[in-house]
């Protein structure tokens, strides 16, 4: 006697594409995930060692010379970038301010003001720059790359990196003097 | 004789007001061919719709009211007044603000090929599925269909002792 019966097949959807389902969807909420907690992080945090980036910068409002600048360029200096656009009416407040500040600090060497133009038009920044005597470095955020890995909220923010390239502290919104730049700087100029 | 001479100072007055004229007139239609005609709301728009602002990204640059989007659409109309094309701009933009300002991706193979391999791998997954779902189960038992069920013996063996007792009472 032989045994004819056989176990019936199971119905349903085979293993290999529940698993191929289940990658999918898992990949899927990890990329959601990602999003929604990059969207709630804010601002780069201060303590954040910050990675080298290159701006770009208009001419006549070049740094020695060069007409694009690299972060790591700056090593051993204190950085001032400021997030600024000339459609930014509370940029204006700040923007005698940051041009003094620049005037006190550039003869030492030690410091350096760079002004990152945020998704603004050339001429009207010109416009900008001229209207309020602005000479510090100055160039457009080119694809909003460098905003982008700051994760500004809005212009203008400032952003003081130290000497080895760490992120210092965070100014969201404008200056209302020159001593609370003075005072961000000088911290870091007398470690 | 006097009348020839003054005759001649008219023609040459002439000829030097018609060079001039023609000078001004080549001029001026040089500096028109380059300036191109004023573009019209009509023309910015026709492009400025197709792009998004990254400050207020979910208004087309055609309808947003902010100052920044009123500044690129100043930008499309002076670049319009220079000659470059629909391309040349949107390009513009793109390396300027990158991709993102744009309403419609970039014309990348990547855009089309990733969702298009989803699509066809959910289709068969689901027509697989169906398949599975709506085959019918094929027979559990392969023996003869008209066997005897008291012919099949009992897969246990202390089923099959029993049933041979049973047989054995009747």
């Amino acid at each position: 006697m032989t045994d004819s019966t056989t176990p019936a097949p199971r119905r349903g959807v085979p293993l290999w594409a529940q698993i191929t389902i289940w990658v999918f969807l898992i990949g899927l909420l990890a990329v959601v995930a990602m999003g929604l907690r990059r969207a709630q992080q804010g601002t780069v945090q201060p303590g954040q060692k910050i990675e080298n980036f290159a701006l770009p910068l208009y001419s006549g409002y070049q740094l020695d010379g060069k007409s694009e600048i690299k972060l790591e360029d700056l090593r051993g200096k204190v950085v001032v970038l400021n997030f600024w656009a000339s459609w930014c009416k509370p940029c204006e407040q700040e923007a005698a301010e940051m041009q003094n500040a620049w005037q006190e600090y550039e003869p030492g060497g030690k410091v350096v003001f760079l002004g990152a133009d945020y998704v603004d038009t050339e001429p009207n920044a010109r416009v900008y720059m001229k209207k309020f005597g602005i000479t510090y470095a100055n160039g457009p955020d080119l694809a909003t790359k460098i905003s982008q890995y700051f994760r500004i909220k809005g212009v203008p923010e400032t952003y003081f990196i130290d000497q080895e390239g760490v992120l210092r502290y965070v100014q969201v919104g404008p200056f209302t003097s020159v001593d609370q730049i003075r005072s961000q700087i000088d911290t870091l100029l007398n470690e | 004789m006097k009348a020839t001479g003054t005759r001649r100072i008219t023609t040459y007055k002439f000829l030097m007001a018609a060079v001039f004229a023609v000078v001004l007139a080549l001029t001026f239609s040089h500096f028109a061919s380059a300036q191109g005609p004023t573009p019209t709301d009509d023309d910015v728009n026709r492009i400025a719709k197709q792009l998004y602002c990254p400050v207020c990204e979910s208004t087309p640059l055609d309808v947003c009211p902010t100052e920044a989007c009123r500044q690129w659409r100043e930008l499309i109309r002076t670049m319009l007044a220079d000659g470059k094309s629909e391309a040349e701009i949107k390009q513009y933009f793109v390396t300027q603000y990158g991709a993102r300002v744009l309403a419609e991706p970039p014309n990348r193979l990547v855009s089309y090929l990733v969702p298009a391999v989803a699509i066809l791998l959910g289709a068969i997954l689901l027509a697989r599925g169906f398949q599975m779902w709506l085959k019918p189960s094929p027979a559990v038992n392969e023996g003869p269909a008209n066997t005897n069920p008291d012919d099949i013996p009992p897969a246990d063996p202390y089923v099959a002792r029993l049933e041979e007792e049973l047989k054995k009472q009747k």
